[in-house]
């Protein structure tokens, strides 16, 4: 009763030769706590070392130990269903046999009797499908399926949550809402989740840790921080470079919402409630300017003093500013290199930042 | 011995007929289900070479297939002997057990084909899922695969059933054509041709006629109704 949750850890190196596709993870380590991302483009094996992780397929080779259970090594390989996880797939993949009820008991019965059953009725309830328990599964929406996919593995109270890209097949209103809800259950139950994506935007959201794939091979193992401080994160798509700020949220005034960021304010449209204790706001480069002085007569609201720290030559002329705010957090701004000359911008310069749009991760 | 239209009709070799295609149809699905589910999950190219030899029956002259199992059921031949170390009495070739045996080898296909076509249609990553919600391998076939092929586990077992009715050569080879014992229907009526006994071969052929007819249309509208469902 120690510090156990604090050092649990999913470490092992895994192979899994497919004919056509090799994984070689190469030794890995990773903190159980909160969410860790598996990124790559598609063909870079991160479906398949999420398989091979839960134990699906059978020719898995390698060692893997999760929070000091040995769930495979040379002499063993532990079959999944006496894997202590959940998993949600890309489909949702509910039996379409059964009602919402009878695939949310399906695990939930065939749980080992020493382990205590998950709050039904309050996880239900958390992820809105309290209502649709004696629906057939056939018959409800996209992001309802995925609901109920999420119930059923909460319900297996997992020591891990594997997720694969359990937003992918929905439309953009039900991807925001799920988005939100598995942000929340995250933070709720305290969930150590494995989630895949090539979507930038749910990592920025979602991402504690992030897993770089490719060719089958981890590349590196980053935080959200490290991964968006490169100047050429594979994070970064066409849109360019992006800021996460970590802030918590504060009252709602006059139709803004103020975000404290340590000592700084940052100011942004009241999309919805918040339900977590920290909010993630995402910056686009591109969106933020820079002044030598904090201009008093201009529509944008949100001006942050900052410390330039580095700058990057772009192509075509740009420049990618990196500046430290008050609280150590970073900011990129993009400019081009002609205004920086202009300027005469010089790392250790104290400037402004007068961000044009600010949204929360969404 | 009944009248029918005023007519002597012998009913006897329709009930050995039933009694033959219930058994063959229960061992056809005991067999089928785990032949069908293993070629379902085969990779390999040798599940052509399966595909085939399940198959075979399609195409081969049931009299061929028929020559051979009566080889291989002969009472001194090597099966007959297996048999009778497990304490087997009696032959098999003329006997309702030979006729049995020869019958599953006869609709084999039938069983096979649609068992496995429903289990193929059947997602993997449900069998995933249900792996990860702690059911084993006989748990996941049980409440997962059997559930979600029931119209194959339907079109087999009437097919197969069926198909062993409708059967000529291989009952003829196999259980030659004795009165009481393995006269099956469709001999039957092929004597009372022989015999110019017209009025007994319209009875019985009109009564499979029907059978037949309504067998099938057994088969579409489970086809209809089930197809939609599952998948």
């Amino acid at each position: 009763m120690t510090t156990k949750t604090l050092t649990a850890k999913l470490s092992g190196n895994l192979t899994l030769d497919l004919g056509g596709f090799k994984l070689n993870s190469g030794e890995f380590s990773l903190p159980l706590n909160g969410v860790t991302v598996l990124f790559g483009r598609s063909g870079s094996g991160k479906s398949t070392l999420l398989r091979a992780i839960a134990g699906l397929d059978k020719r898995t080779r390698g060692h893997l130990v999760v929070d000091s259970e040995v769930w495979q090594d040379a002499d063993k390989l532990l079959p999944t269903p006496a894997r202590h996880l959940g998993f949600v797939f890309q489909d949702a993949a509910l039996f379409p046999h059964m009602t919402v009820r009878q695939n949310l008991m399906y695990g939930v019965k065939r749980l080992p009797k020493n382990q205590p059953p998950a709050d039904f009725d309050k996880i239900v309830q958390r992820v809105g499908i309290a209502d649709k328990l004696d629906r057939e599964v056939t018959f409800l929406s996209g992001g309802e399926k995925q609901r109920v996919a999420i119930a059923r593995a909460l319900l297996m109270s997992p020591k891990l949550l594997c997720m694969d890209e359990p937003l992918s097949a929905l439309d953009w209103r039900a991807k925001a809402e799920l988005l939100s809800l598995i942000e929340e259950l995250v933070a709720e139950f305290n969930l150590p989740v494995l989630y895949i994506t090539h979507a930038p935007i749910e990592v920025e959201r979602l991402a504690n840790q992030i897993v770089f794939m490719k060719d089958g091979q981890i590349e590196t193992i980053e935080t959200l921080q490290q991964a968006l401080a490169r100047a050429d994160s594979p994070l970064f798509d066409e849109q360019g470079a992006v800021s996460v700020l970590i802030g918590q949220p504060g009252l709602v005034e006059a139709g803004l919402r103020e975000i404290k960021l340590g000592d700084d304010r940052l100011y942004l449209s009241p999309t919805h409630d918040i339900h977590t204790p920290q909010v993630r706001i995402r910056v686009l480069a591109r969106d933020v300017s820079l002044a030598l002085s904090d201009p008093k007569d201009l529509s944008i609201i949100n001006h942050l003093p900052t410390t330039i720290d580095e700058l990057i030559p772009l192509d075509e002329h740009r420049l990618l500013v990196r500046l430290n705010l008050s609280h150590q957090q970073q900011l990129f701004a993009e400019i081009t290199q002609a205004s920086a000359q202009r300027l005469n911008l010089q790392p250790g310069l104290v400037v402004y930042a007068l961000i044009k749009s600010v949204a929360m991760t969404e | 011995m009944i009248e029918l239209f005023g007519t002597a009709v012998n009913l006897q070799p329709i009930w050995l007929t039933l009694e033959v295609a219930t058994y063959t149809t229960i061992i056809l699905i005991l067999i089928g289900t785990p032949l069908a589910w293993w070629m379902s999950q085969m990779k390999s190219s040798s599940k052509i070479v399966l595909e085939a030899l399940v198959a075979l029956p399609l195409v081969l002259p049931p009299t061929v297939l028929g020559f051979y199992l009566l080889i291989a059921m002969n009472p001194t031949g090597p099966v007959t002997e297996f048999l009778r170390f497990f304490g087997f009495e009696g032959q098999l070739t003329f006997s309702k057990t030979g006729l049995v045996i020869g019958s599953v080898f006869y609709s084999l296909p039938f069983a096979v084909q649609p068992l496995m076509h429903a289990f193929e249609a059947i997602p993997h990553r449900l069998l995933d899922a249900a792996a990860t919600l702690r059911a084993n391998v006989l748990d996941r076939f049980f409440t997962i695969v059997v559930p979600l092929s029931q119209r194959g586990f339907l079109v087999a077992a009437t097919l197969s059933f069926a198909h062993t009715v409708g059967e000529f050569g291989v009952v003829l080879m196999v259980g030659g054509n004795i009165p009481g014992e393995t006269r099956m229907v469709s001999i039957d009526i092929f004597d009372h041709v022989e015999a110019m006994e017209y009025t007994q071969a319209h009875i019985l052929s009109g009564m499979m006629l029907v059978f037949s007819l309504f067998v099938l249309m057994l088969v579409y509208g489970l086809n209809r109704r089930f197809g939609v469902k599952v998948g």
